[in-house]
């Protein structure tokens, strides 16, 4: 809606400046489409574990149906305390340089709101996850697209170099990155440590994808040599544990970085839902098994539906994480948007235009394997038969 | 546990060269395989899960959990009188375990009346089985990891970043 001639009905300049992109018109065909063989999610076929469901169920049971601390729950925190050490070495006091959040989507918000002062740059390696650069925006600061198209859609550390040339305030990091499954070694991420301790730049890193790392062990650039005190490490419970729906994730940093995201935190949500942070907890005890399994299932679809990709021409490098595949589709001749539209018009199958995530993501689609192999297996039939009529 | 045996026991059809394509192995390394884990028994038979719940044919069966006190024989334990036992069709599992009582069995059988018979002239009068307790079985929930019901496949919206 746009009401013109200003007046009390205005809107947000920043907010109609927002763009809801011609994507949004693609998901519309979708959902009003029936017997879709869907690779365009973004968020695990599984369910949640039982265990993990049950503890939910419990908490409500048992009436534990209030707010908790703006933080979150001690127990939640101190299991996240307990588990950030054991599984990456990292030391974050639960007291003071933990907050859970509503998802890794609510982290980001109150990053960036709370390092942003108006005009502040903000790098971001593109293509990227939807919601980087307009949250950016919104908050006042400048979002900085780096095109990684050219470089295996990683972010070397001369693109990072030349972008700080013009000084910025963070880099917003995202690996196994969504939609790319690019992820990089402790080595990459040591260079690129290094060069932002040298410009002062903090690393606000999400890695809500690090247990779905598939080739290498998934390092956190807060454990990157002289990086804790310069990094926010945010994550979440949402992939790994096939928990989307329950909405928790968290954020871990240097003390007045969080005391700025909990004060606005306090404000906008004051804590994550109670009996959410109750299955959390049961998650970090108990999940690991299952999140293992489901790992090892995306690993296997992983290589099968990268195979299929390359073997029916749709280019496609082997993602080092999370549960897409990156494909080309300049063979087709066709642009990402009119080819997921015909794709999905002829074959019903959906994928995402790369294009939702930046204009450089254009010539590429997004396939997700979170989906079952008898649906993958379909699916890559259909392409198939979709690119031999080109 | 080989991932090989972990597709295989989730999906028994799953091809060599469907395999090969998750594991990122070659086919004649995963068919050599394969041939070898049925060669040593490891993998015993490939069938398909019938929900037997379901099946509504006239006598569909009826089971019952059979506890069973034996005298174990010297030199032997329980092997062989367990294999007596076993070696029935009308017993589909046999397990020996610890407490009160020492085999556990599932009997299979047409009906009621089949499967007291079994209990009464074939296995109660064994020359070292001491006593048995009969359990028919009313309802069956959940069996080797399977929910007994189709399970409603549970609704993503199909595009999401």
């Amino acid at each position: 809606m746009s009401v013109k001639n200003g007046g009390s009905r205005e809107l947000s300049k920043k907010v109609e400046e927002m763009q809801p992109s011609g994507i949004r018109v693609f998901f519309d065909l979708v959902l009003g489409m029936k017997d879709v063989i869907s690779l365009g999610v973004g968020e695990p076929d599984f369910v949640t574990p039982w265990q993990i469901r049950e503890a939910g169920i419990y908490s409500l049971e048992n009436g534990s149906t209030s707010y908790t601390s703006n933080k979150g729950l001690v127990k939640l925190r101190m299991g996240l305390q307990h588990y950030l050490k054991k599984r990456y070495g990292l030391s974050y006091a639960h007291e003071d340089q933990i907050l859970v959040t509503v998802g890794v989507s609510q982290g980001v918000d109150l990053a960036l709101r709370a390092l942003i002062n108006p005009g502040d740059r903000i790098i971001i390696p593109a293509p990227a996850y939807v919601c980087y650069a307009p949250l950016a925006e919104l908050a006042g600061g400048k979002a900085v697209c780096i095109d990684t198209s050219r470089d295996g859609f990683k972010l070397t550390p001369r693109a990072l170099e030349s972008a700080l040339r013009v000084p910025a305030k963070a880099l917003l990091l995202n690996y196994p990155c969504n939609p790319t499954g690019v992820s990089y070694t402790a080595r990459e991420l040591r260079e690129l440590n290094r060069i932002l301790l040298k410009h002062g730049v903090i690393c606000v890193s999400d890695e809500i994808y690090a247990d779905l790392t598939y080739d290498f062990e998934h390092t956190s650039f807060a454990s990157l040599p002289g990086a804790k005190e310069n990094t926010l490490l945010l994550n979440g419970f949402s992939k790994s544990y096939a928990m989307t729906g329950w909405r928790v994730g968290y954020a871990c940093g240097p003390v007045q970085i969080i005391a700025a995201m909990t004060k606005i935190h306090q404000y906008m949500m004051l804590c994550a839902p109670i009996m959410s942070q109750m299955a959390a907890c049961e998650a970090l005890l108990t999940g690991r098994d299952s999140m293992e399994e489901m790992k090892r299932e995306y690993r296997r679809r992983r290589s099968f539906i990268v195979d299929g990709l390359n073997r029916i021409g749709l280019d496609c490098a082997l993602p080092q994480g999370a549960f897409y595949a990156f494909a080309s589709v300049k063979k087709s001749g066709l642009s990402s948007m009119e080819f997921c539209r015909r794709l999905l018009k002829e074959e019903k199958v959906a994928v995402v235009p790369g294009t939702a995530f930046g204009d450089n993501g254009e010539g590429y689609v997004r396939i997700s394997y979170a989906a079952a192999m008898d649906k993958i297996k379909e699916a890559l039939s259909r392409m198939q038969r979709f690119l031999g009529r080109k | 546990m080989d991932e090989i045996l972990e597709i295989l026991e989730k999906d028994g059809r799953a091809t060599v060269e469907d395999i090969s394509r998750m594991l990122r192995r070659k086919p004649e390394a995963v068919r050599k395989a394969i041939k070898k884990y049925e060669k040593d028994g490891i993998i015993l038979s490939y069938k398909a899960v019938i929900n037997k719940e379901m099946v509504k044919y006239k006598n569909s069966g009826v089971r019952a959990l059979i506890e069973v006190n034996i005298i174990p024989q010297k030199d032997l334990g329980f092997d062989k009188i367990a294999e007596r036992i076993y070696s029935f069709p009308d017993v589909s599992s046999c397990y020996l375990i610890s407490g009160t009582y020492d085999l556990l069995l599932i009997i299979e059988g047409r009906d009621l009346h089949t499967v007291s018979k079994f209990v009464s002239e074939k296995l109660a009068p064994m020359e070292n089985v001491r006593g048995v307790v009969t359990h028919f079985l009313l309802k069956k929930y959940k069996e080797d990891g399977m929910v007994l019901k189709q399970v409603q496949e549970n609704e993503r919206i199909p595009i999401s970043y």
